[in-house]
């Protein structure tokens, strides 16, 4: 089978979460016996790759392709394809159309079997493509406008955007059954055209010879050894990830019980306003800021942390708290979050609730063989998950989707 | 009858930075005053040097020439001890060259905080042993005995002139600010309220910062200002009075204003135009309070300061980060001090340098003001994570440290 994938990033050149899914799923894929040519919207070496076909719609440089990521909807102007100029590639809508116009050349030449777009970025180039060579389009939804900018509105040429593609797509996979809801209760579309595929982690891309090193953050470890609990989130610092609500519990934690540590890794625009709030709430001390984390500090924040929240207000799936359970944490997600879907031992809560966040913080770091169940249960669930599967699901979806019924 | 008179005073200071010090740094190297990268603002060595090659050298030797040319020109100092241990270790010849001053006999040094620390109001021990520690350094260095005193950011109220009086200090220097003035002029010795034998001085900030900040406005409508301009204002200003207080940062002279500016030559032919007239001299803080008689009582029961149009301590204490980083550094003082560990001691003391807080100050974002608030860090928020870092970290080497001593 030939799929056309349709992509914004891979790793190494990621910003976030949509460039790993996107590698894992192509890789298993491949393993299935596809035959995947993948579309990126700049040109870069991808190390390991070797199971797919890359292509280049520009000649960006990833380092030119700033500011025109995965997460920078919001910087998108009203501009229809139309109107947008392809040869403006310093405007998002520009490179997108030269991303269109690519796809449009290179369906004629690989007579793709079936269209796998993902997110917004290239639902448009999915669009086309499926004219063109008329083969079924399927809408891949790693995150919806709606859940990027948290609770504001969003960027009303992304909905259109979104919701033409969502329409168009002949079946749609959502990461969870959170991002199927909100498909169907924001665009109105049928639940019976989409399929929740929740993504998946690889373990063994973490086992590369990686050893956790203690001395990475030594001040953690000291407090650890004086009966700390080092409490966690690795993310960036935007409003989608609901981390002022994360302060707020912090402090209602520390007022009943002072022995944790709380570690805030990563870097982004909210960053001054929950230095700001810690102050405000006389816990400077006790919440430590990275800046962002790459490589082996970032490997190193898992390690180090006891606990691992994922305060999102609205986070379609959650890789990262796989990869915290990886790493041996006990897992705090908000009922918001896709991931939770997929895991049984772990605390949820809503992401207002500060107060069953803090109650739960607090039990956990005063409750050893608690701290332990949860740590050890997490661990075996999420070893479970397995691209394979996700690789599985994705190929019985294409072939019903081509024979036009449902799965 | 004593000579209407200047006394020009001028606060010598260099903080030790913070550098960009991270969670990584934290427990590990305790080096937080060390930035590596040279040329950066936060380099302490690279900023010492740059400015004394511009200010001290070219203003001291300005001051020597004036000393030997005018036996009726005088200087007060305040100098602090962070200023001095930076001078010891990278411009010695400026630390000479103010024993060149003081030779002449006509040079007073201010007593201060050894750490330009806002310690008054925090811990009265820990302010007290920076003021003998500065009173140590002084002597050592320089022979001499401090007998007038100032607080870091000239932040005075009436507590402060009470317990310099009960110290046996003869002077302490204030803000000659209009709310508290109402009617009065700056340009008189007073006696603060609630003391005995203790004068104070009152900075006439009008004609102070004409020359240490507006100098070289071209914005401003007296731009350029004239030595025989300024001559006139001066005169005007004191008419039948006594003294007038010129109070301003030593550095005003080739580093606030530049060179180029003409700021050096600008004051060494205002200070010949003023003693031209047989009427006028300089004296030291304390030849005016021996030489005047106070003529009132004031009375400063909130603090002032001689920052911002508000008079007070917001720059360093109005938010809210500020008031954490303080908070949590003198909750140490009774642990610090017990662990008599003079490394520990002494960076602990380093981070009480008010220009620490002052980096972290938001007030100008209300303003728009950003110039007014240099900062050798990207935000304020930058500067309070490196700070917390560093508090951190001594509580590390106070509570968790194992491996040393």
């Amino acid at each position: 089978m030939n799929i056309l994938m349709l992509g914004w990033e891979l790793p190494p050149h990621n910003s976030g979460g949509l460039g790993v899914a996107c590698y894992h799923m192509s890789k298993a894929l491949a393993a299935h016996g596809a035959k995947i040519d993948f579309v990126i919207p700049y040109k870069a070496h991808h190390p390991n790759t070797e199971f797919m076909t890359i292509h280049s719609a520009t000649d960006l440089t990833p380092l030119e392709r700033y500011g025109l990521g995965a997460y920078d909807s919001e910087k998108v102007l009203e501009k229809t394809l139309v109107e947008a100029d392809a040869k403006d590639l310093k405007d998002m809508r520009g490179v997108q159309k030269r991303y269109v116009k690519y796809v449009e050349n290179l369906v004629i030449s690989t007579k793709p079997d079936i269209i796998h777009a993902h997110d917004w970025l290239t639902m448009e180039a999915g669009m086309r493509a499926k004219q063109v060579a008329n083969v079924p389009l399927i809408v891949h939804v790693h995150a919806t406008e709606f859940d990027r900018c948290g609770s504001s509105s969003g960027n009303p040429i992304v909905h259109e955007i979104e919701y033409q593609g969502l329409m168009m797509a002949d079946r749609i996979m959502a990461v969870s059954n959170i991002t199927k809801r909100i498909i169907m209760q924001k665009y109105g579309i049928p639940g019976d055209k989409i399929e929740v595929v929740h993504n998946a982690i690889d373990v063994n891309s973490f086992n590369n010879g990686y050893c956790y090193d203690a001395s990475t953050y030594k001040y953690l470890e000291s407090l650890k050894s004086d009966g700390y609990t080092v409490v966690s989130t690795i993310t960036r610092f935007t409003v989608q990830k609901g981390l002022v609500h994360m302060v707020r519990a912090a402090a209602r934690a520390l007022e009943r019980y002072d022995k944790l540590v709380f570690l805030f890794a990563g870097d982004g625009e909210q960053r001054d306003e929950l230095i700001r709030l810690a102050a405000k709430y006389g816990i400077s001390d006790k919440i430590i800021f990275t800046g962002f984390v790459r490589g082996k500090q970032w490997r190193d924040a898992y390690s180090v942390s006891d606990i691992f929240v994922m305060s999102s207000v609205s986070e379609p799936f959650g890789l990262t708290a796989l990869e915290a359970a990886h790493h041996g944490n006990a897992l705090i997600i908000t009922k918001q979050s896709g991931v939770g879907e997929v895991l049984h031992s772990i605390f949820r809560y809503d992401f207002w609730d500060t107060d069953l966040l803090a109650d739960q913080i607090v039990a956990i770091a005063t409750n050893e063989s608690l701290k332990r169940s949860l740590q050890e249960g997490v661990k075996n669930e999420y070893s479970r998950i397995s691209w394979h599967d996700v690789a599985r699901l994705c190929i019985h979806i294409y072939e019903s989707t081509k024979k036009g019924v449902k799965s | 009858m004593s000579k209407r008179g200047i006394v020009l005073y001028l606060h010598t200071h260099q903080p030790f930075r913070v550098r960009s010090y991270s969670v990584f740094d934290t427990a590990v190297n305790h080096d937080y005053f060390n930035e590596p990268i040279y040329n950066c603002e936060r380099n302490n060595e690279n900023i010492f040097k740059k400015v004394a090659q511009k200010s001290y050298r070219p203003m001291n030797e300005m001051l020597e020439r004036l000393l030997n040319r005018h036996p009726d020109f005088k200087i007060s100092f305040s100098i602090t001890g962070t200023f001095l241990e930076q001078a010891e270790q990278w411009a010695p010849d400026v630390i000479e060259s103010f024993k060149r001053l003081i030779a002449t006999g006509r040079v007073e040094i201010i007593a201060e905080t050894y750490y330009h620390s806002l310690a008054f109001f925090y811990s009265l021990s820990e302010f007290e042993k920076q003021v003998e520690i500065h009173q140590n350094k002084i002597r050592d260095l320089f022979g001499l005995e401090t007998k007038v005193f100032r607080n870091t950011e000239l932040a005075y109220n009436d507590a402060l002139a009470k317990w310099a009086d009960g110290k046996g200090f003869k002077g302490i220097l204030a803000e000659g600010w209009d709310p508290i003035l109402e009617w009065r002029s700056p340009n008189h010795v007073y006696r603060p309220t609630g003391t005995e034998n203790i004068a104070l001085l009152l900075k006439n900030y009008k004609l102070s910062d004409d020359v240490a900040f507006r100098f070289s406005d071209k914005g401003w409508s007296q731009w350029p200002l004239s030595a025989g301009t300024y001559n006139t204002w001066v005169n005007d200003a004191l008419g039948d009075q006594q003294i007038v207080n010129l109070f301003m940062d030593y550095e005003t002279f080739g580093e606030h204003q530049w060179k180029d500016t003409g700021i050096f030559d600008f004051y060494e032919s205002f200070v010949g135009n003023w003693l031209s007239n047989p009427d006028n001299t300089f004296y030291t803080a304390s030849e005016a309070i021996d030489a005047f008689e106070p003529v009132g009582e004031i009375s400063m029961p909130n603090t002032v300061t001689w920052a911002d149009n508000e008079r007070d301590l917001t720059a360093w204490l109005g938010n809210s980060m500020q008031q954490e980083a303080l908070r949590y550094l003198y909750e140490m003082e009774d642990d610090i001090i017990k662990s008599n560990d003079i490394c520990l001691i002494g960076d602990w003391r380093k981070l009480q340098t008010s220009d620490h807080v002052y980096y972290m100050c938001t007030k100008w974002f209300n303003d728009g003001d950003v110039h007014a608030y240099f900062s050798p860090y990207s935000s304020p928020y930058d500067a309070f994570l490196y700070f917390m870092n560093a508090v951190r970290d001594l509580r590390w080497r106070l509570y968790y440290n194992k491996e040393e001593f």
